[in-house]
């Protein structure tokens, strides 16, 4: 899923200042997942919001919706009907929902209300973290299950680096090292001697690197 | 020869080579680089010169050699992975060598998260293994990573670095193996204090057959102090200090421990050089460039060979 | 036991504290309540084994929350008393007020209060 968090409440109510009809759209997609945008994170953030102008003294006009996902159109057009009602919405959907309901009204202004994060899991309850980087060439046939490029903090091919000690990575006592996972996994595996062929530098242009992207499917169109 | 460099040539004449190291200076001043290349001059046969080591922005690594090379010197250009693109790298490669600099050690660079730019954005296109094939490639192919052929080869020494003692430790020889397959001539090892578990390494090392194949040029780092010992046992990823060497650093009277930070380095060179495959020392005395003089020449590494040209 | 404990304390009861959500608490603030705090049974006395410490987790939460929004997280406080602690209840509901006496009222009651003798 992708994982999101939401903004300091100060920086969202900066962004809301001068408004005072406000529509609220959660999520019922991967920010429901990781509670960043469900139904209830919407109605928090009613709460806080409506507070933070109450004690200012400029009480403000909150309407809350969630959205059965904000990434499609037909789910975006449900807010048709009253949107123009709203000066402001704020989207507590990933950046993608965000930009998508922006599209697709072109008379509101759309805010995030969340940090886009990244693609990861859920680790236990309440512990969300990153797996996939979205490369466009994914490469865990090679590694073990284990993505070089997620999971090391230099996104190296061949590891591990010599910053690698005692299985955490350099940057954080915290933090797994990528390739101590990615070899204990291949001697699980009976596969260690793949650690042996090096990697060829990477074709980056299936990545960002190449430019915005863009799946097509001709079969499915209409 | 591979490359033009003196390194190489007193390596291929099986002499026991020294290098040390030569950290740029955090400002546009070339003095300090030409300070520190004075001390060193005569004394050993190759100097690298650090890419913004630990992220933190210094002279570039390319300058600090051009000057050191005017000195006399024979400059071992360090190249991170982690501030450069392919296209930077390549690019940087053939003005170093048009400036004659012919050596090179690929590395990857630490994360930018330790230095004076946390918040910089890190590039890692390729790592070091990948960047020790371009240069091969660019040498001795005379190609770009592009496949077009490029008008004169940098003839570049190509190094690499190895830490015998990061983990996990069943990899570390097959580590090594994979550089050398990408086409690396000579390894300088991290600081080297457990002298049993770095031979263990070495024999695994001739096991294969790697030693023929590489040059390895073991790494020293005299201790000036019991608190930089403390810290490299305790606060440096990846280095393996053994207890009886901060012991000994504690048990040296006050106003000699210094000296004794100094004799367990030369101990140790004496220990390399018993060692088979160990064919040269790489001395780091981290801003301390005046003492490796003396390390050299206490350890009987002085005069150095004379090479022409 | 007749115990006296002040009267400006609103008993609202629920099966379980671990039924009490970050809305919950945050709506009491948003409607006026100068205080809010939240008797647990003991810890590890929980019939449903983690209600009360979940309660917890929310009313840290929450607590930062009401940092943020300007209205102080030392407003909320989650206690932990058995049924048969009659005084400690009692206590807590003194203590609790003093604290909230302190703090002055809920800003956001001030602020509508100063409108509302504005317009009146």
């Amino acid at each position: 899923m992708i994982v999101a968090e939401r903004k300091p409440l100060e920086q969202i109510s900066s962004m809301i200042e001068s408004n005072n009809k406000i529509l609220i759209v959660g999520c019922g997609e991967c920010v429901t997942v990781c509670s960043a945008g469900r139904k209830k994170e919407v109605e928090i953030l009613a709460s806080a919001l409506n507070m933070v102008r109450s004690k200012e003294g400029k009480p403000v006009e909150i309407r809350q919706e969630t959205l059965e996902r904000q990434c499609d159109g037909e789910y975006l057009e449900q807010l048709r009907g009253f949107i123009g009602e709203y000066e402001v919405v704020i989207s507590m959907a990933c950046g993608a929902g965000v930009q998508f309901m922006a599209e697709k009204y072109k008379n509101s202004l759309v805010l995030p209300a969340l940090n886009t994060k990244f693609i990861g899991v859920t680790e236990e309850q309440g512990v969300w973290s990153e797996r996939c980087h979205a490369c466009g060439d994914c490469k865990l046939h090679l590694t073990g299950g284990v993505c070089p490029i997620a999971r090391c903090s230099k996104s190296l091919l061949n590891g591990p680096c010599g910053g690698s000690a005692n299985g955490k990575c350099e940057i954080s006592p915290d933090l797994v090292c990528g390739w101590q996972l990615i070899i204990e996994r291949l001697s699980d595996l009976g596969q260690l001697e793949k650690y042996e062929e090096i990697i060829p530098i990477n074709n980056w242009s299936t990545n960002r690197d190449g430019g915005p992207r863009k799946v097509v499917r001709e079969d499915l169109r209409l | 020869m591979k490359s033009e460099s003196k390194l190489e040539q007193i390596l291929t004449k099986g002499e026991f080579a020294v290098t040390s190291e030569c950290g740029p200076p955090r400002g546009a001043d070339a003095e300090v680089i030409r300070k520190k290349g004075e001390l060193l001059k005569g004394f050993v046969d190759g100097v690298n010169v650090t890419d913004n080591q630990t992220s933190v922005v210094r002279m570039s690594s390319i300058s600090s050699c051009v000057i050191l090379k005017g000195l006399g010197l024979n400059p071992i250009m360090q190249m991170v992975t982690r501030d450069r693109n392919r296209i930077a790298i390549q690019s940087d490669i053939l003005g170093a060598a048009a400036l004659g600099i012919n050596n090179i050690l690929c590395l990857t660079g630490d994360h930018q998260k330790f230095g004076d730019h946390a918040s910089a954005k890190n590039v890692f296109d390729m790592d070091s293994i990948q960047l020790v094939q371009t240069v091969k490639l660019m040498r001795d192919e005379g190609k770009f990573l592009g496949g077009e052929e490029l008008k004169g080869s940098p003839k570049m020494f190509i190094g690499a670095a190895e830490n015998p003692f990061a983990d996990p430790f069943e990899i570390r020889v097959p580590r090594l193996a994979k550089k050398v397959a990408a086409g690396v001539d000579f390894i300088q090892t991290q600081c080297i204090y457990n002298l049993p578990k770095f031979e263990k390494w070495m024999k695994l090392v001739r096991d294969r057959g790697l030693h023929e194949r590489v040059h390895i040029l073991g790494g020293v780092t005299p201790f000036k102090s019991v608190g930089m010992a403390n810290y490299m046992k305790k606060s440096v990823p990846g280095m393996d200090v053994p207890d009886e060497l901060i012991e000994r650093m504690k048990a040296a009277p006050k106003e000699k421990k210094a000296e004794e930070g100094i004799n367990i380095c030369i101990e140790t060179i004496q220990r390399l050089r018993e060692i088979e495959g160990i064919h040269g020392v790489h001395v780091m005395a981290i801003e301390w460039e005046e003492m490796v003089s003396e390390i050299v020449k206490r350890a009987g590494l002085f005069p150095r060979p004379h090479i022409e040209g | 036991m007749r115990l006296n404990y002040p009267s400006n304390v609103k008993i609202i009861k629920v099966p379980c504290t671990g039924k009490v959500d970050v809305i919950h608490l945050l709506q009491a603030f948003e409607r006026g309540a100068d205080g809010v705090y939240i008797a647990g049974c003991l810890e590890g006395d929980c019939h449903f084994l983690r209600g009360n410490l979940r309660a917890r987790k929310r009313v840290e939460y929450t607590k930062r929350l009401l940092d943020e929004i300007g209205i102080g997280g030392e407003r909320l406080q989650m206690y932990n008393m058995s049924a048969a602690q009659g005084p400690r209840f009692a206590e807590v509901a003194r203590e609790m007020t003093e604290r909230i006496m302190t703090l002055g009222p809920n800003p956001i009651r001030a602020k509508k209060g100063e409108a509302e003798m504005e317009t009146g």
